[in-house]
């Protein structure tokens, strides 16, 4: 059959296809399309075959396309916004649990390492951080100072809610975003904010503002300190793929491992919010004496380690 | 071989073609949505500052660090694969099988935006893009997306003239691949000039029977190899 002929034949299936698509775009049903997606295909192999015009080539592969894209495109998943936070979410951490437990001995051991060090050594601290940053952290912990004893203005508030998970999110983000270099990103910025936040705690506890300090902190780490985890965590399944891909090739492992890392991204941010409400709004209260907040901090890490040991369990994943 | 063409195989057993945008017009989107970002930044700003000063302080970073994420995923999800800067430039990112763009594949080229920006330059994404076969940047490899033209409609108004031509068969027996020359001979011919027009067509010198102007004659042939109607 020769183009023009060919084009005369077909031409009608091809507007008629074309308008399907424009009703398929306007959210309309449309009955049979994939039969006549699959008869659009044979003309553009024919036409491709027969080495008819370029003009009529393209415009079949681009009918295809769209015919492909509404076809394949549409794939809709189960499970709301609840399933993803408690389901989804826990799982996907319980399969990387090695690397949680790796990542924890990192950030963790490191943090610990560097606050008994501090302890016996307490100019390590001036090592780990500038010494203005080392005087914002005392005036901010000073029992003793102005604003410890009075409840926080709702607008201070609101404001370091807003700033906290500003800067968290950011932080997390690219605590993820290291993890592309083979992982070692992610490592590093663990390791780094491990050392910090043990040299300052270390710091804190040496001049005897432990007091103001630990019932503050208590509660939202355990948010907050978990969620960078899980974004190294997040950010070492990344890097790792590549390098122990396994049977697959290493292009496709690291585009799998990144999707499966998926779930543990919007729980780390979502962990992250809430640690931040927890702060505004728990943690900044001097007026809760400082046992019932170790107890209600503690409560908190039980939370965590609870919902990410145990979500999901009962249904099977999917 | 050295088309920027990326075949997807789709189950039908088709090749369909996306035509791949390579880093300048990326390059150009991108700029254009960093600058739009920016003014709407701007404009926040000009309102939180009126406020408290900690509220609008903390709100303003809490803008900043999601805007950077949010704006393009929503935009990449809302748009059909567009931003308002590729929107601009005609372009639109989908998975690498084709298919439109999802929101774990958009959050995760987002996010690893950073990734790309290093070390401050862009310098890794530009890197990434020149070995990449499908101008993938980094966050593209790790999403398993690429950024492809929208396709222009076809072009089909200089064929027309082509078809007008009383068609004749070729003096001796065509290949394929001269058929195929053939037709986009015809088919383009109308977007040269007549004196281009005719020294194109005399390259093709077993063709043409000598005295009559070359073009027509190749017009004819083309014509014939469309399967035009003879003129009645």
């Amino acid at each position: 059959m020769k183009q023009e002929a060919f084009e005369r034949e077909r031409g009608p299936h091809w507007q008629h296809f074309e308008r399907a698509l424009n009703e398929l775009d306007a959210q309309s049903k449309v009955s049979d399309f994939p039969r006549r997606y699959r008869l659009l295909c044979q003309d553009l192999v024919l036409a491709r075959d027969r080495r008819f015009e370029a003009a009529l080539v393209e415009r079949l592969n681009a009918l295809a396309l769209r015919g492909h894209q509404h076809l394949y495109g549409a794939r809709t998943r189960g499970g709301g916004f609840v399933d993803l936070f408690l389901r989804e979410f826990p799982r996907a951490v319980r399969r990387e649990w090695r690397l949680c437990l790796l990542m924890c001995l990192f950030f963790y051991g490191s943090g610990g390492g560097v606050f008994a060090l501090t302890r016996q050594t307490p100019d390590l601290v001036y090592s780990l951080v500038g010494a203005g940053q080392v005087a914002q952290m005392e005036e901010m912990y000073d029992p003793s100072a102005e604003h410890y004893g009075k409840p926080r203005a709702a607008s201070a508030g609101v404001g370091m809610f807003f700033f906290y998970v500003g800067n968290n999110v950011s932080v997390a983000f690219r605590t993820f975003a290291g993890g592309i270099l083979f992982g070692v990103g992610s490592l590093l910025v663990i390791l780094f904010n491990g050392l910090l936040i043990g040299g300052i705690a270390g710091h804190i506890a040496n001049i005897g503002y432990g007091e103001t300090f630990f019932p503050f902190v208590i509660g939202h780490g355990s948010f907050e300190l978990s969620a960078i985890v899980l974004a190294g965590v997040a950010g070492m399944r990344m890097g790792l793929a590549p390098i122990v891909a396994g049977p697959r090739s290493r292009a496709v492992a690291l585009r799998e491992s990144t999707h499966r890392s998926v779930p543990i991204l919007y729980g780390m941010t979502g962990m992250l919010v809430f640690a931040a409400v927890i702060e505004a709004l728990w943690s900044g209260q001097p007026a809760i004496p400082a046992l019932v907040r170790y107890w209600v901090g503690a409560g908190l890490w039980a939370v965590v380690v609870l919902w990410l040991a145990l979500g999901g369990r009962r249904r099977a994943p999917r | 071989m050295i088309d920027t063409l990326h075949h997807v195989e789709a189950p039908e057993g088709v090749d369909l073609a996306l035509r791949l945008a390579g880093p300048a017009p990326r390059a150009i989107a991108y700029a254009a949505d960093v600058a739009i970002r920016w003014i709407v930044y701007l404009f926040a700003l000009i309102p939180l500052a009126g406020l408290l000063q900690e509220v609008g302080g903390g709100l303003f970073v809490l803008v900043f660090a999601l805007g950077e994420v949010i704006y393009p995923v929503a935009f990449e999800l809302l748009g059909d694969g567009q931003t308002l800067g590729k929107r601009m430039v005609g372009i639109r990112v989908v998975h690498d099988d084709g298919t439109r763009i999802r929101w774990q594949a958009s959050l995760l080229r987002n996010l690893l935006v950073v990734a790309d920006a290093l070390p401050g330059t862009y310098l890794f994404a530009i890197a990434s893009m020149s070995v990449s076969q499908r101008f993938q940047r980094i966050g593209d490899h790790a999403a398993g997306t690429v950024v492809v033209y929208v396709d222009a409609p076809p072009q089909r108004a200089a064929g027309a003239a082509a078809a007008d031509a009383e068609p004749a068969p070729p003096a001796i027996a065509l290949a394929l691949e001269e058929q195929a020359a053939l037709l986009a001979f015809g088919a383009r011919s109308q977007a040269f000039s007549p004196a281009r027009r005719e020294e194109l067509a005399k390259l093709a010198t077993p063709l043409l029977r000598p005295g009559a102007p070359a073009a027509e004659q190749l017009a004819a042939v083309a014509a014939h190899l469309r399967g035009a109607e003879r003129a009645r």
